[in-house]
C-alpha cells in the first residue's frame, strides 16, 4: 500500500540571524536580520534570500547549491565550522561568522585559495 | 607576467581556457600536452565550480565491458534521442572518443565501479540500447572526475590556474580573437589577458530558471560573450528539464538529481497524487520500467499535474516502498544517511519529484575541431551546441565535456602555433576595462540590485519559457527580457565595494546572460512545432519542415535567426 499522504508545506517560522559584517576582525561587527523560513531550509537559503530581498551587498559565496561539493560556503554557524548550504535554519537566534582560521576578506568570505591560484 | 601598472593586471598566454569544469580542465591538459602555455580561469574555484562536480550520475561510453557494444551503436541511440537535429559529426566524435577519455581517467585513478570479474560495471540508462553507462559510487561520478583532473592540472607546470576571475569581454580585432578582459572577484581589479586562442567552457544557462540543478556560476554569460564576438549559437531553444528533480520534503546535502540514478539501480515507481501509475497513459508500457526518455517523462508529469492529479507540493510521487532496506542501502550507501538527516525514510513514504531545468542542448556553433567560426575562439562542453540535437541522452554530458575539451585544447594549440604576433594593444581593451570601472559603484538611486533582477528573471523564465511553451507567454517573456537587457540593467545599483562584490559579478553575468536568455526566447518563438525538449502547447506536432537547426547571430545590436520565417 502506497502512503501518498505527505506533509503539506510548513508554516513559516522566523529567526534572527546575527551576521558578521566588515573587512577586518578588529573593526567589523555583527548585524542582525529577522528572516522567515520553511522548516528544512538552510542557512544559505536564508543568506541568498537576504541578498535578493534587502541586503545585496552582503558578501557570501557559493557555486554548487545544496550539493556539498564546492566547499565554498564553509563558515562558522553557531560557533561550529559548517557548510551553509547544508546547515539548517532554526528558530530563535543564529550567529553566522566567517571562518576563524583564515584571513578575512569581507563579511562571510575568507581567503581559502592557495597563492598559486591568485593573481 | 602580472603588471600592476594603472591598476590593471595584464597576463599573456598562448591559450586561455575559461571555466574550470571537466571541459575546461580537459582543454587545459590537452593544450599543455600539445605544447601550449595555458591559463585556466574560473569565476569560482578551478575544479570545483561548474556543473561537473555536481554530476552524480553516469558517463555513457561504448566500452563493451558488460555486453557487446560499439561507438556506432552509441551514435544510433544519440541521434535517435536528438529527434533529427543532431550535428552528426559532433555526435560521432562524442561516441567514438568517449572510451578513450574513460580509459584515460582510469589511468588517472578514477575508481569506476567494477563487476565481480574485474571488468568495469556498465548499466542501462534511459534511451540507451546497451548497458553502457559507467559510474563512481556513491553518486559521485562528477566529483571523482573533477578530483582526478584537478590532480593532473596541479602537477602540470604548463598550466597556470586562477580562481575567482570573472570574464566580461572577448577582445577582437578584424573579427579575430586577441584575448579577453575580466576582473579579479576578490579585488574588482580589471585583468587583461592576451592570448592567441580562447576556449569557452562556461556551461549553459540553466541558472536562469527558478527550479534548476545548475550551480550558481552557470549563468549563460559565455553564450552572450560569444554572440558579441561574432559567433553563432545553434539549437538554443532546446533546454532539458530533468524529470525526477527533487521537490519535497526539503532535501539538503544531496543534489536534486539524486533520484534518477537511484531509480536506474532500483526501479522506483512513479505515481500520481492518487497513488496510481500513470506513464502507461502516455504511451509507455509500464511505469516500473526505467527506459522512458526524459522528454516523455517530463511531458507525462506536467500533464498529470495540469490535470489535477499532482502530489501535495505540485509534483508526482516517486516511491521506493517496494524495495528492501538492504537493496536501498547497497544502492545509496552514505546518501541514505543524508536522507535520514532530512527526515526522509524511503521505506515509509514516497518523495515528491517534478521536472527541473538541467541541461542546455543548444549552444555555440562549432565544428569537430571546436572552432566557432571566429578565428581563435573555441567552445567545448555544455556551451557547445549540436551534439545532442533536440534532446540529450542520459550520460552523454560528461563524455561531451571531456571529448570536446580534449579536442578543443589540441586544435587551439595548433592554431596558436600558426599565428604570427597578434595586434594586441591597450586601446583594444580600454573600453572593456572602463566598463568594469564604470559599473563598480554605479548608483542611480533606484535601489534595485542585480540579485533582485536575477530573481525576476528566474521566475519569468520558469513560468513563461519553461517546459511547455506558447506564443503569448514567449512573446511576453521576450519583450520583458529585452527591456531588462536594454534598460533595467543600466538602472541597477552596484555598490562601490571592491572586495568580493557579488553585485558586480552578477551585473556582468546579467549583461551577457540576458542576451543569451533573449536568444533562447526568440528561438523558442520561431520554432512553431514541438520536438524533443521544446514543447509548444499551441503547436503540438513535430513538423518535417522544421527538421533543421536554428542559428542565431548578433548583428548591429539585434539578434537574428535563420528561422525568422517559417521554413518551407
Amino acid at each position: 500500500m502506497i502512503d501518498t499522504k505527505n506533509t503539506p508545506p510548513d508554516h513559516l517560522k522566523s529567526t534572527r540571524l546575527r551576521i558578521w559584517r566588515g573587512t577586518s576582525r578588529e573593526e567589523g561587527g555583527h548585524q542582525e536580520f529577522e528572516i522567515t523560513f520553511e522548516d528544512g531550509e538552510t542557512v544559505l537559503d536564508g543568506l541568498t534570500a537576504l541578498r535578493r530581498d534587502s541586503v545585496p551587498d552582503l558578501a557570501v559565496r557559493f557555486s554548487c547549491f545544496n550539493a556539498n561539493v564546492c566547499k565554498e560556503c564553509t563558515m562558522l554557524i553557531d560557533g561550529e565550522v559548517q557548510y551553509a548550504c547544508i546547515a539548517k535554519l532554526h528558530t530563535g537566534e543564529m550567529q553566522i561568522d566567517p571562518l576563524p582560521n583564515r584571513p578575512l576578506l569581507r563579511d562571510l568570505i575568507t581567503d581559502t585559495l592557495s597563492n598559486k591560484e591568485k593573481i | 607576467m602580472a603588471d600592476k601598472h594603472n591598476n590593471v593586471n595584464h597576463i599573456e598566454t598562448d591559450v586561455l581556457v575559461v571555466g574550470g569544469g571537466a571541459a575546461g580542465m580537459f582543454a587545459a591538459i590537452s593544450a599543455a600536452r600539445n605544447g601550449a602555455n595555458v591559463l585556466l580561469i574560473d569565476k569560482n574555484v578551478v575544479g570545483r565550480g561548474g556543473a561537473t562536480i555536481m554530476a552524480q550520475m553516469t558517463c555513457a561510453s561504448a566500452l563493451g565491458e558488460e555486453e557487446p557494444d560499439s561507438p556506432d551503436q552509441h551514435l544510433i541511440d544519440t541521434l535517435e534521442a536528438g529527434r533529427g537535429l543532431c550535428n552528426e559529426n559532433l555526435s560521432a566524435l562524442l561516441c567514438e572518443n568517449s572510451p578513450k577519455r574513460i580509459r584515460e581517467l582510469e589511468d588517472w585513478k578514477v575508481q569506476w565501479v567494477r563487476q565481480e570479474n574485474g571488468k568495469i560495471r556498465q548499466v542501462i540508462a534511459p534511451g540507451h540500447s546497451r548497458m553502457r553507462c559507467v559510474y563512481v559510487d556513491f553518486l559521485r561520478t562528477g566529483a571523482a572526475i573533477a578530483a582526478a583532473l584537478r590532480n593532473q592540472i596541479s602537477r602540470n607546470d604548463a598550466i597556470r590556474k586562477l580562481s575567482n576571475v570573472s570574464l566580461t569581454d572577448l577582445v577582437t580585432h578584424d573579427g579575430e580573437i586577441l584575448g579577453a578582459v575580466g576582473f579579479e572577484v576578490s579585488t574588482a581589479t580589471p585583468v587583461t589577458i592576451q592570448s592567441s586562442a580562447v576556449i569557452l567552457c562556461l556551461g549553459g544557462m540553466t541558472k536562469m530558471f527558478r527550479r534548476t540543478t545548475a550551480p550558481n556560476n552557470i549563468a549563460g554569460e559565455g553564450l552572450g560573450l560569444a554572440l558579441r564576438a561574432g559567433a553563432k549559437i545553434v539549437d538554443i531553444e532546446f533546454l532539458q528539464f530533468y524529470p525526477n528533480g527533487h521537490m519535497a520534503p526539503r532535501l539538503v546535502g544531496l543534489d536534486p538529481t539524486t533520484w534518477e540514478p537511484t531509480r536506474v539501480k532500483l526501479g522506483g515507481r512513479l505515481l500520481n497524487g492518487r497513488g496510481e501509475e500513470f506513464l502507461n497513459n502516455y504511451g509507455e508500457t509500464s511505469g516500473e520500467k526505467y527506459d522512458t526518455a526524459r522528454d516523455t517523462l517530463t511531458h507525462a508529469m506536467y500533464k498529470e499535474v495540469k490535470s489535477g492529479r499532482g502530489s501535495p507540493h505540485g509534483g508526482v510521487f516517486l516511491s521506493f516502498q517496494h524495495i528492501q532496506q538492504t537493496a536501498l542501502k547497497n544502492a545509496l550507501g552514505p546518501a541514505l544517511e543524508i536522507l535520514h538527516r532530512n527526515n526522509i525514510d524511503l521505506t515509509k513514504r514516497p518523495v515528491e519529484v517534478y521536472p527541473i531545468a538541467h541541461y542546455q542542448m543548444g549552444g555555440i556553433e562549432v565544428n569537430t575541431d571546436m572552432e566557432t567560426g571566429v578565428p581563435g575562439l573555441y567552445a567545448a562542453g555544455e556551451i557547445a551546441g549540436g551534439a545532442n540535437g533536440a534532446n540529450r541522452l542520459s550520460g552523454n554530458a560528461l563524455p561531451e565535456a571531456m571529448v570536446f575539451g580534449e579536442r578543443a585544447g589540441e586544435a587551439a594549440t595548433k592554431f596558436t602555433a600558426k599565428r604570427s604576433k597578434r595586434r594586441w594593444n591597450k586601446t583594444s581593451t580600454r573600453p572593456h576595462v572602463e566598463l568594469i570601472k564604470g559599473v563598480l559603484g554605479k548608483d542611480v538611486g533606484e535601489g534595485y540590485s542585480p540579485a533582485s533582477l536575477y530573481g525576476d528573471l528566474k521566475e519569468l523564465m520558469w513560468t513563461k519559457v519553461g517546459m511547455f511553451r506558447n506564443e503569448k507567454d514567449l512573446s511576453e517573456a521576450n519583450t520583458k527580457i529585452r527591456a531588462m537587457r536594454l534598460n533595467e540593467l543600466q538602472n541597477l545599483v552596484v555598490p562601490s565595494e571592491k572586495i568580493h562584490n557579488m553585485s558586480l559579478v552578477e551585473w556582468f553575468e546579467l549583461r551577457s546572460g540576458l542576451l543569451a536568455a533573449e536568444a533562447l526566447t526568440l528561438a523558442a518563438l520561431n520554432r512553431r512545432e514541438s520536438r524533443g525538449a521544446h514543447q509548444r502547447d499551441d503547436f503540438p506536432d513535430t513538423l518535417n519542415n522544421y527538421q533543421l537547426s536554428q542559428k542565431i547571430m548578433f548583428e548591429n545590436g539585434e539578434l537574428v535567426s535563420n528561422l525568422m520565417e517559417a521554413p518551407t
